[in-house]
């Protein structure tokens, strides 16, 4: 009787196995895919972009990789198989192209601003109080193109409020995170009083706030977009660029709080 | 009786792994072995990062033989109720991904945590401290030294430490006297273990520690960021640890055959 039960029992594990397999290796029969490397701040835009591409556009599939713009750029240079390449900034998207890794120039696709996030309940009020001591920053890091935002941003403000002010603010910064994501979820986490991210990331958080950055110090935040020769199938990620630039997935980007390209 | 499986089978499908195991060292010290090799040790994220490196695992190392040592001997040495599930609490750690430490951690000392709350009020921050960074060191790497001295408190006669009770050897002097000496090829064993772990901790330390220099970005995280801005810099932390664990496994392997 026992025996029979553990057959029976072994019999449907195998089974449930088996399934959960097929579904993690299935790939519809015949299937294209279109492997996207996407800034760590396209995660929600571009993962809405790529369901709605897919339900157009039968038979393709689309893979999303998302990480620091910086590190993207780092894998392509490595030989990383990305058909698309969609960077934060202009420097990450310069290292691709100038190791002549592109098909065709980059085209600006949306922008972006700074924003203060702090949690909703903190006594975070204004950008002064940035420079508030005992604050504990997060920013990211300075090669990760919002933390290279940031300290262009902070380079700004010392002209205008004073190196003392930003002195005071450079020494509440307790870490340099490896993306924008992880960067807003020390926040969201509870972890530190404020982060210096895109006004775009604030959007899908809960238990959180963001503060204005003065806009005579926001810096001009520009997100390129090239397909990559790398992919080796040139036409299906055209075709999926040239979704992003049409009217609705500049509609989607505006949707998930980007701004037109500057 | 059993035949001897060919030497050339095994020789041939052990070559896969051995393969694979060796290989990427060694591109990686190829790689690194450059005219700018140098210069590169030389600089400044690379020395601040070593420093931090050796001193947060100077002190996690002593803290786990310190707090470690008595928990393995108790658990080697004495039968108690919920025994096996706090052996298995405290083998957790080992097999729990490192990023999730990091996150259990911070929950715990994060200035929202359930320590970090009260702490913070009292004017205590932990969370992005090098204190984090030891801790996440601890968290990690302890449980492999209590499992090396937990072994070895078992495998040493309990009648050895009476003899030397009956001969009028203190408690504490018959420990010191015939106990240590017994366990010392898995004292180094669990140090060498503990403090290579330490050295390489990553995801528990990137989360609740943070990344900054000269207070939490140890050599792991300093390779990490360094991989995206100077290649070189990174080359020369990775062929650094690569090499220092090396000489430290090879030392072990002399010690404790030499014993």
């Amino acid at each position: 009787m026992w025996r029979l039960l553990e057959f029976v029992a072994m019999t449907r594990l195998v089974r449930c196995v088996v399934a959960a397999l097929a579904l993690v290796l299935a790939t519809p029969a015949g299937a294209q895919t279109v492997r996207v490397f996407a800034a760590s701040s396209l995660t929600d835009a571009f993962t809405a972009l790529a369901r709605s591409y897919e339900a157009t556009h039968r038979g393709v599939h689309v893979a999303l990789d998302f990480a620091a713009s910086s590190t993207l750029a780092t894998q392509i240079l490595q030989g990383a198989p990305a058909d698309v390449f969609a960077s934060a900034n202009p420097i990450q998207m310069k290292r691709v192209t100038d190791a002549g890794l592109q098909l065709g120039p980059p085209t600006p696709f949306a922008g972006n601003s700074l924003v203060i996030l702090t949690p909703s309940r903190s006594t975070v009020r204004t950008f002064d109080d940035l420079a508030r001591p005992g604050l504990l920053l997060v920013l990211a890091a300075p090669q990760v193109p919002v933390g290279h935002y940031a300290d262009e941003m902070l380079a700004a403000a010392a002209r205008t409020y004073g190196s003392a002010f930003v002195d005071a603010v450079r020494s509440n910064v307790v870490s340099r995170e490896p993306n924008v994501r992880q960067t807003a979820a020390k926040v969201a986490l509870g972890a530190a009083d404020a982060a210096i991210v895109y006004a775009s990331d604030a959007r899908g958080l809960t238990g959180v706030r963001s503060v204005t950055i003065p806009p005579a110090l926001q810096p001009t935040i520009v997100y390129p977009l090239v397909v990559l020769k790398s992919g080796g199938q040139p036409a299906a990620a055209q075709a999926f660029r040239d979704f992003v630039l049409s009217r609705p997935g500049l509609a989607a980007l505006a949707s998930y709080g980007f701004a037109p390209p500057p | 009786m059993r035949a001897r499986l060919s030497p050339g089978l095994l020789i041939g499908t052990g070559l896969v792994l051995m393969i694979l195991l060796v290989l990427p060292t060694l591109a990686l010290l190829l790689r690194a072995a450059r005219p700018d090799l140098a210069s590169a040790l030389l600089d400044p994220t690379v020395t601040t990062a070593l420093r931090l490196s050796l001193a947060t695992t100077a002190v996690s190392l002593a803290a786990t033989v310190v707090f470690g040592t008595p928990v393995a001997y108790l658990l080697a040495r004495f039968e108690f109720r919920g025994k096996v599930l706090l052996e298995a609490l405290l083998d957790l750690p080992l097999v729990l991904p490192p990023v999730v430490a990091g996150l259990a951690l911070l929950l715990l000392v994060g200035r929202r945590g359930l320590l970090g709350a009260p702490l913070a009020a009292l004017g205590v921050h932990v969370a992005f401290t090098s204190a984090a960074v030891v801790l996440a060191q601890l968290f990690v790497a302890s449980p492999l030294y209590v499992r090396s001295m937990k072994a070895a408190f078992r495998s040493t006669p309990r009648n050895l430490e009476a003899a030397a009770i009956t001969l009028h050897a203190s408690r504490l002097r018959a420990f010191r006297r015939v106990t240590l000496p017994l366990t010392l090829p898995a004292f180094v064993e669990g140090c060498v273990l503990t403090w290579t772990r330490a050295l390489g901790e990553f995801g528990a330390t990137i989360v609740v520690a943070g990344s900054l220099e000269g207070r939490t970005q140890t050599m792991p995280l300093a390779i990490y960021a360094e991989l995206e801005s100077n290649l070189g810099v990174a080359l020369a932390m990775g062929a650094i640890l690569t090499l220092a664990a090396f000489a430290l496994l090879l030392l072990f392997r002399r010690l404790t055959r030499s014993t």
